[in-house]
């Protein structure tokens, strides 16, 4: 910390901590310090927790689609990746705890105020319908239960898929916090991606017609709601778009859209390429997830993400309250 | 939240501040809070930076080239904030300190000093509405029978969740060992009826504890009375019960923007949107199995009548 202060001067804002590409943000802090504080959230645990929730979720549907259809390839393949996946995310948020025998306490109240209690019990529901599904594939043994626990388990993955992105949105982490209302929908797209991404990989061409449908769906979705939430974010959304962050998202767009339109194209006929756009699929899935992350640790390290959108609310409301008759409105930006 | 005694609070008033730093050793004391780093940053003379796991009380120091009191009321009475313009022109005759731009500040005009050090003791700020409360997923946060916001070490278990939750930047993970620590204000003196450490400790009763309602009264009648000695900057933080955060429990008087202190201009309890989250994931959720339905619906039926296996069994 080398600035010097940025205190002086007039009242309302004007200096601001280090000099940035975009001038229009002019704002006051302390030392440029942050507002917020970072929680000790190792980003390939909760990047790994946000992805493997969402594979876990979006391919239990998938192996429901498949069982109900007749593609015993890919509904096993599905259900077995979920089950792994369930584990590896239950697993990266324990690992994330530091001691194990923490995560007891997270069972120990449901809470609904609390996004990550929710999803807690969430797992605690979900994930033995998950693996009594693919145990029961894989052995055939009660078969009438793991069709019951196949479609319990396709019943509560969309809200497995979609649970972390109010995890992360009831924060006041900036870039989550306002992103609320598209945050859902591009981890529902890139839940989906990364699901049908996998079935490419492990099911054969004549299964796999679902599975390009779905890459294509998700894809698109997540596309547009990533598209709609940075363009209603306004200064935040430069989080999503540089740095790390914004490297990752860049990343995620070209490999999520590349598997896609790839996997549609030829993934029917060459099965050599039909799995690497799963790969890619499932690398932009992962780049999406570590991009939100990054990004959220970005709006918490800069205090102007914090003060400047509160300004603009602030001042946006003293217009609105003294709307027709006072002299001493707030002067307007001179940028 | 039920209350069964009043709810109280800190009314911490900046305008008297000397930055004595009293209430910080006073709080690491009492509380046994381990050390979190020595080092010198060079931002005025605050080395504590901010609020976190083990820095429950924060002195903040802010230097300014502007006079406390505006040149139109300079020559009236003064009131009690007087001694920040005569404390700030002693060090000039002693020479010992090499703060050049400090001291030549401090030498122009005559009546007061165009330069202003501001001192603002921050704490956590025990909100009506505590997000850090409702997103903890064990229920190791809590309300107090005073109204306060304290963690149960023995429940928190490390995930985290609470700290970028707090609007204001207060709770936080203590590195090597993950769980969360903030200001109890000192919940262990208050079933005692004593006076939490830092409140006692402070020397000019910057910080005062009691009574919510009491200290609101208190507050705003100060406020008016800083006014009237010409210090229109004077003004209440955190005060207002129908703010983002229902109010806090522990609030402040100000002489600058709240960003100049490191403080959220305008604070929100995340909560407060959370119907609305639930909402967009249920319509994502739908949207999901929605799609997929219909990747299914328009793939048909697999060729397995077809496929070299079928016809061998034949």
């Amino acid at each position: 910390m080398t600035t010097a202060p940025l205190n002086g001067g007039k009242r309302r804002r004007k200096r601001r901590g280090e000099q940035t590409v975009v001038p229009d943000a002019e704002f006051t802090s302390y030392y440029g310090k942050p507002i917020l504080n970072t929680p000790e959230w190792k980003p390939l645990n909760i990047g790994g927790y946000f992805f493997l929730g969402g594979l876990a979720g979006a391919g239990s549907l998938l192996a429901a689609g498949a069982t109900a259809t007749q593609r015993p390839v890919m509904a096993r393949s599905m259900k077995i990746t979920s089950t792994v996946a369930i584990a590896g995310s239950a697993a990266a948020l324990i690992h994330d705890l530091g001691k194990p025998a923490r995560f007891a306490n997270m069972l120990r109240v449901l809470k609904p105020t609390s996004p990550m209690s929710v999803g807690s019990w969430l797992l605690a529901a979900y994930g033995p319908l998950a693996g009594a599904a693919a145990i029961s594939d894989m052995t055939g043994v009660l078969p009438r239960a793991g069709h019951t626990a196949t479609a319990g388990a396709a019943l509560l993955g969309p809200a497995v898929a979609t649970y972390t992105a109010v995890l992360a949105s009831d924060t006041a982490t900036p870039a989550w916090h306002d992103g609320y209302r598209e945050l859902p929908f591009v981890f529902a797209g890139s839940a989906t991606a990364a699901a049908a991404g996998t079935a490419l990989l492990t099911a054969p061409l004549r299964e796999n017609r679902p599975a390009r449908h779905a890459a294509l769906f998700g894809a698109a979705l997540e596309a547009a709601a990533t598209h709609r939430m940075e363009s209603r974010l306004g200064m935040v959304a430069e989080t999503y778009r540089e740095g790390l962050a914004g490297r990752l998202m860049r990343s995620a767009k070209v490999l999520t859209a590349a598997g896609a339109l790839a996997g549609a194209a030829t993934g029917g006929r060459n099965r050599g390429l039909a799995a690497l756009s799963g790969a890619a699929l499932l690398a932009g899935s992962v780049c999406t997830r570590l991009g939100v992350f990054h990004a959220g640790r970005a709006t918490l390290a800069d205090p102007k993400y914090t003060v400047v959108p509160q300004r603009e609310r602030l001042r946006a409301r003293e217009a609105a309250q003294s709307t027709p008759a006072t002299d001493h409105a707030p002067p307007t930006d001179p940028t | 939240m039920t209350a069964t005694v009043e709810r109280v609070g800190f009314f911490t008033d900046t305008s008297v501040c000397i930055g004595c730093k009293a209430c910080e050793v006073a709080c690491k004391e009492w509380n046994a809070i381990p050390e979190d780093g020595m080092e010198l940053t060079g931002m005025s003379y605050d080395n504590t930076q901010g609020l976190g796991a083990s820095t429950w009380r924060h002195v903040a120091f802010i230097e300014q080239s502007k006079p406390v009191v505006p040149k139109t009321h300079q020559g009236r009475h003064q009131g009690e904030h007087q001694h920040q313009g005569d404390g700030s022109r002693n060090p000039q005759s002693e020479g010992a300190e090499d703060d050049a731009d400090v001291f030549a500040l401090a030498a122009q005009g005559s009546g007061s000093s165009e330069l202003r050090w501001l001192m603002s003791s921050d704490v956590c700020k025990h909100c009506t509405h505590a997000a850090c409360l409702d997103v903890c997923p064990t229920g190791s946060l809590f309300r107090t029978e005073f109204g306060t916001v304290v963690v149960q070490e023995d429940i928190c278990n490390g995930c985290g969740y609470c700290v970028p939750a707090c609007p204001y930047g207060v709770i936080e993970q203590r590195p090597d060992d993950g769980r969360a620590f903030k200001c109890t204000l000192c919940y262990d003196r208050l079933g005692e009826s004593q006076t939490p450490a830092c409140a006692k400790a402070c020397p000019t009763e910057s910080i005062q504890y009691g009574p919510l309602d009491e200290l609101r009264e208190r507050a705003a009648a100060r406020v008016e009375e800083l006014h009237r000695a010409g210090v229109p900057d004077a003004r209440l933080y955190g005060h207002d019960p129908d703010d983002g955060v229902g109010g806090d429990g522990a609030f402040f008087l100000l002489l600058d923007e709240p960003e100049v202190y490191g403080l959220p201009p305008d604070p929100v309890v995340t909560t407060r949107d959370l119907p609305a989250m639930w909402k967009q994931a249920g319509a994502a959720a739908l949207t999901l199995l929605g799609g997929l339905a219909a990747a299914f619906a328009t793939s048909g039926k697999p060729k397995t009548t077809r496929s070299p296996f079928a016809r061998r069994r034949l």
